[in-house]
């Protein structure tokens, strides 16, 4: 585990935030506060291509790969470990919806949702995590579902806790869902994380950080929606997600892509 | 319409494993059937290490050149080509699919299998292309034609026992060529 400091770690995501460009929609790739980015970049700019058939595809997934059950993670019995279980897990139920819509706005229908996290005291059901806070009995973190016509999705979990990592001395990831996205072309495949609005390790997580434009990052930010919550049931979180395979200028379109 | 501003990526993080991984991801066709080839490789850092939590993604046309629009990735019949499939790398860095040689889309066209890369340090996905080796197509290919003769060869698989050997080198000496499309 690296002894860096967060005051370390801070100063040079501060160094590279004053250097960033307006238009970076992505995170950077060579980001070296993250310190297992540093030999996990390309070091040449991505090639630029234009996408070929296959590439204007993407995969498709039915009802024969997703049962609904398996979008409600307060059941426990769809991820195969805990098909004993029939206990709630420990934590704030909430839901999580929003839309899932292409580089042009239109919805992605019909398409594969991934989801997984930590449980409440921040702990993933995995072999290499080395948190010591409780498993939860009733709690894998794992998700999937399809999005319907209008690309709108939707999971019933409980609400993730930040944990520690070891990038530095006492680093903490800000709490998080992580998502995985296929789009109606190959081109648009992402894999992201939403967070949770107001989190206070914002500034100190170099993963975060490492997309530099603040709007941006902001797009990776649930918003607290009171209508969605269910009176004694469950607080309500909305996060629309746009997947776009293509490079533009995003801040002055063309007229001709408009 | 303007153009939403679209989602930013971020890292797989160390702990997709009991998440994306399913019994049969890595088997476009089942091992072992006659037209079957393995398709393979390691993920390597710039130090040349192998990377063992990387997860490769392929995407291609069957082996009629015809793009398949069927589900059932997750849940294989055995018969289905669904022309997708996910594999994680193994504690050496290795990852391996089960499947068929993609034809071409259209006359003319060099195949390829369409690639994702993820791992744990990759802030986002990177997008690449598996060539074919020795195909008649290749000298015409828009992006081949286009590289300098040692870049091109990091697009293209090399022939062995079982299929084809492709390995993907996020960086350092013959990093692979990665994409961005317009």
């Amino acid at each position: 585990m690296s002894q860096d400091t967060q005051e370390q770690i801070s100063a040079e995501i501060a160094a590279i935030a004053v250097q960033a460009g307006p238009d970076e929609r992505q995170p950077r790739v060579d980001y070296a506060p993250y310190r297992s980015s540093v030999l996990r970049h390309p070091t040449k700019d991505p090639r630029h291509v234009d996408p070929e058939t296959i590439e204007r595809w993407a995969p498709c997934f039915s009802h024969r790969d997703v049962h609904p059950l398996e979008a409600d993670l307060t059941i426990g019995a769809h991820a195969g470990i805990n098909s004993q279980v029939s206990g709630e897990p420990i934590g704030e139920r909430i839901t999580v919806t929003g839309r899932v819509l292409d580089g042009d706005g239109r919805p992605v229908a019909g398409q594969l949702v991934e989801v997984w996290q930590a449980n409440a005291a921040g702990r993933y059901v995995h072999k290499n995590e080395q948190h010591p806070a409780p498993l939860d009995p009733n709690f894998t973190g794992v998700g999937r579902c399809l999005t319907d016509a209008d690309g709108g999705y939707h999971f019933t979990t409980i609400k993730p806790g930040p944990y520690p990592w070891g990038n530095h001395r006492n680093a903490w990831r800000p709490a998080h869902i992580h998502f995985s996205l296929f789009g109606n072309q190959f081109t648009e495949r992402l894999i992201t994380q939403m967070y949770f609005p107001g989190d206070p390790l914002f500034a100190l997580d170099p993963i975060y950080q490492a997309i530099t434009d603040q709007r941006a990052r902001d797009a990776l930010l649930a918003s607290y929606d009171h209508d969605m919550t269910v009176p004694n049931h469950s607080m309500g979180y909305r996060w629309d997600i746009v997947l776009s395979g293509r490079d533009r200028t995003w801040t002055e379109p063309e007229e001709a892509d408009r | 319409m303007s153009h939403p501003l679209p989602t930013p990526g971020q890292t797989i993080g160390p702990f997709y494993g009991q998440a994306l991984p399913y019994d049969g991801d890595d088997e476009l066709v089942p091992a072992g059937r006659a037209d079957a080839i393995r398709l393979h490789g390691d993920v390597l850092d710039g130090d040349g290490t192998p990377i063992p939590d990387a997860m490769v993604e392929i995407w291609q046309a069957d082996a009629a050149g015809r793009v398949p629009q069927a589900g059932g990735s997750i849940h294989r019949d055995g018969w289905t080509f669904t022309g997708f499939g996910r594999c994680s790398t193994d504690a050496t860095g290795h990852y391996s699919f089960s499947t068929v040689l993609p034809g071409a889309t259209d006359d003319g066209k060099a195949p390829f299998f369409a690639v994702t890369v993820f791992a744990r340090g990759l802030l986002d996905k990177l997008l690449t292309r598996i060539y074919l080796p020795g195909h008649e197509a290749n000298a015409a290919d828009a992006l081949l034609s286009s590289l300098p003769a040692e870049e091109a060869a990091t697009l293209v698989a090399v022939t062995d026992a079982q299929g084809l050997r492709f390995d993907i080198r996020l960086q350092g000496e013959r990093e692979t060529v990665f994409l961005t499309h317009g």
